[in-house]
């Protein structure tokens, strides 16, 4: 009927399409490209189909890393969750505004910058710092603690910078929960740890899927908290990357690196669908 | 035995709350400190912040960082919102191709964002700087704002929409005056995402920056290196201080509100 040109429709589309094919597509598109390229060993890049980037992925050194960074933020996230699931169950039996305002309270550092809050760790952690000086002048310890500059430090840094993140879906996730199902379990007679792991934990897996996802793909990313509070030396794939475009320039091994993590990231959120999570929800906070 | 595993649940629940603010409040503590290494306190001055004021170099990477969160959190607002309505009304060629990449910055690692987009700008021959800067936040805020506000429309929205344009308001009426009305949950906390995320970034502002560039992150950046300040402490402080004033407003704003409600 209306055959006229929709101009709402039109301002409102635009924009978006432009958006996701320049600012989205292109850049991937262009990095997969790359990524079939070579280096021509002095920052630029030789245009010719090669699969040399991918085989030495494979390399031992590489390989080893990529462990190592999975295995980082698996131990994240499994910190994370142990967190998160206390805090959001405790938080059911407060008022409702209550709750909402410690919510906010969890977001409310990620406003300072990360690095920031990453440097604050630093003086808690280093050898001189905070907790080692005061374990040692309450006589708890002889010599000051090794707290960073190594995996201990970096697996700190994460779960504190990732923890909101995990918190939020989790939280979510609870807060849908029928109180009368819970209540019903105990009635029945089932325990604290089977009205977990039968109800709770089998009722909001999405949510704590969707959080899983959020913490342990920054986690194999943020090189700034392996940098810092791993003291540089203690690579995980997010430096590996960085090195590739910044310092070693070669863009298309950091590439093909960047496409793995990609098919690493949507194998994931196959799963994550696969057990009923709502794609809409992911990264919701 | 009720009474004690309460006072437990509130532990657990403050210490969480410990853990997370622990490394801001050892900085806004150490803004006070004389000394100007933060490694022992030796007395209370306030002489940081009005050294701050003296650092030029700081104050701008703040404001830099200020205006790199405004404009990329309107403008993705923006686009974002409209775009939720559009994707939402309308059907057309390739809307679900749309929709699927925009998700792919929402799940992807950050870092595979930032070098990604680090490349197309080489490839456009764009100088790296605050436009790329401001560029790359929008483009990693878009689809939060979408999903946000995405949330809160309905097939009652959609009715009462349909409704008013069936009485003759124009598309654009309907949107300010229905539509908006409606999100704006979705778009206030769309925004106040985009916000938080672009004054937290590290990663994608690392790579889109380029050498001149002066942003927090950056500043900061450099500075772990060669010793923090004690001026980047006071900064902290304050930052903290005006997220605090601006979120108790927001919620005694909220909350008369809900009384403004309750009494009509």
């Amino acid at each position: 009927m209306n055959k006229k040109l929709d101009l709402f429709k039109n301002i409102s589309l635009w924009p978006v399409v432009i958006y996701s094919f320049v600012l989205i597509l292109l850049p991937l598109l262009y990095i997969l490209f790359l990524s079939f390229c070579e280096t021509d060993y002095v920052g630029g890049i030789n245009y010719h189909f090669s699969i040399v980037n991918y085989l030495t992925i494979i390399d031992s050194t590489y390989l080893l890393i990529f462990a190592k960074s999975a295995l980082i933020g698996i131990i994240t996230t499994l910190i994370c969750l142990v967190i998160a699931y206390p805090f959001a169950i405790f938080l059911m039996d407060k008022k409702e505004e209550v709750r909402n305002a410690l919510i906010k309270l969890v977001m409310i550092p990620f406003l300072t910058n990360s690095l920031i809050r990453t440097y604050g760790w630093i003086v808690l952690l280093r050898k001189n710092g905070i907790i080692n000086n005061g374990l040692t002048s309450l006589n708890i310890i002889k010599e000051p603690l090794s707290l960073m500059y190594n995996n201990i430090g970096i697996i700190i840094g994460m779960v504190y910078t990732l923890l909101p993140f995990m918190i939020l879906p989790v939280y979510a996730a609870v807060n849908k929960l029928d109180p009368n199902l819970i209540k019903a379990a105990k009635d029945l007679g089932a325990n604290k740890f089977h009205v977990f792991k039968d109800i709770i934990f089998k009722e909001t897996i999405s949510g704590a899927f969707n959080g899983s996802l959020m913490v342990f793909i920054p986690a194999i990313g943020y090189f700034f908290i392996s940098d810092i509070l791993g003291g540089g030396k203690q690579m995980i794939i997010g430096n590996l990357i960085k090195d590739q475009f910044l310092t070693a320039r070669n863009w298309p091994f950091g590439s093909a690196i960047s496409i793995f993590l990609i098919i690493v990231t949507f194998l994931l959120v196959r799963v994550y669908k696969k057990i009923g999570g709502n794609i809409d929800e992911l990264g919701g906070m | 035995m009720e009474h004690k595993n309460k006072f437990l649940r509130n532990l657990f629940i403050i210490l969480v709350f410990i853990f997370l603010y622990l490394p801001i409040a050892v900085l806004v503590i150490y803004s006070f400190n004389k000394a100007k290494t933060n490694i022992v306190f030796t007395g209370f001055t306030t002489k940081w912040y009005t050294e701050l004021f003296k650092n030029r170099d700081l104050l701008e990477a703040f404001i830099n960082t200020i205006i790199i969160a405004v404009t990329s959190t309107v403008t993705s607002t923006v686009i974002g919102t409209t775009a939720a309505v559009g994707l939402y009304k309308y059907k057309f060629l390739g809307k679900n191709f749309v929709n699927k990449l925009l998700y792919i910055p929402i799940i992807i690692p950050e870092i595979v964002l930032g070098i990604a987009l680090l490349s197309v700008y080489t490839l456009m021959n764009l100088n790296l700087g605050m436009f790329t800067l401001i560029l790359s936040h929008i483009a990693f805020s878009i689809p939060f704002v979408i999903t946000s506000v995405r949330s809160t429309l309905s097939d009652t929205t959609k009715k009462i929409e349909e409704a008013a344009e069936d009485l003759g308001a124009s598309k654009f009426k309907v949107f300010k005056e229905i539509t908006l009305p409606l999100i704006r949950p979705g778009v206030i906390s769309g925004a106040t995402l985009a916000f938080t995320l672009s004054m937290d970034d590290v990663v994608i502002s690392y790579f889109t920056a380029g050498p001149g560039s002066n942003t927090l992150p950056l500043k900061i950046y450099s500075m772990i290196k060669t010793g923090i300040t004690p001026d980047v402490n006071a900064l902290t402080s304050l930052m903290l201080l005006t997220v605090i004033i601006i979120l108790t407003i927001s919620i005694i704003y909220q909350s008369r509100k809900i009384r403004k409600k309750v009494v009509a």
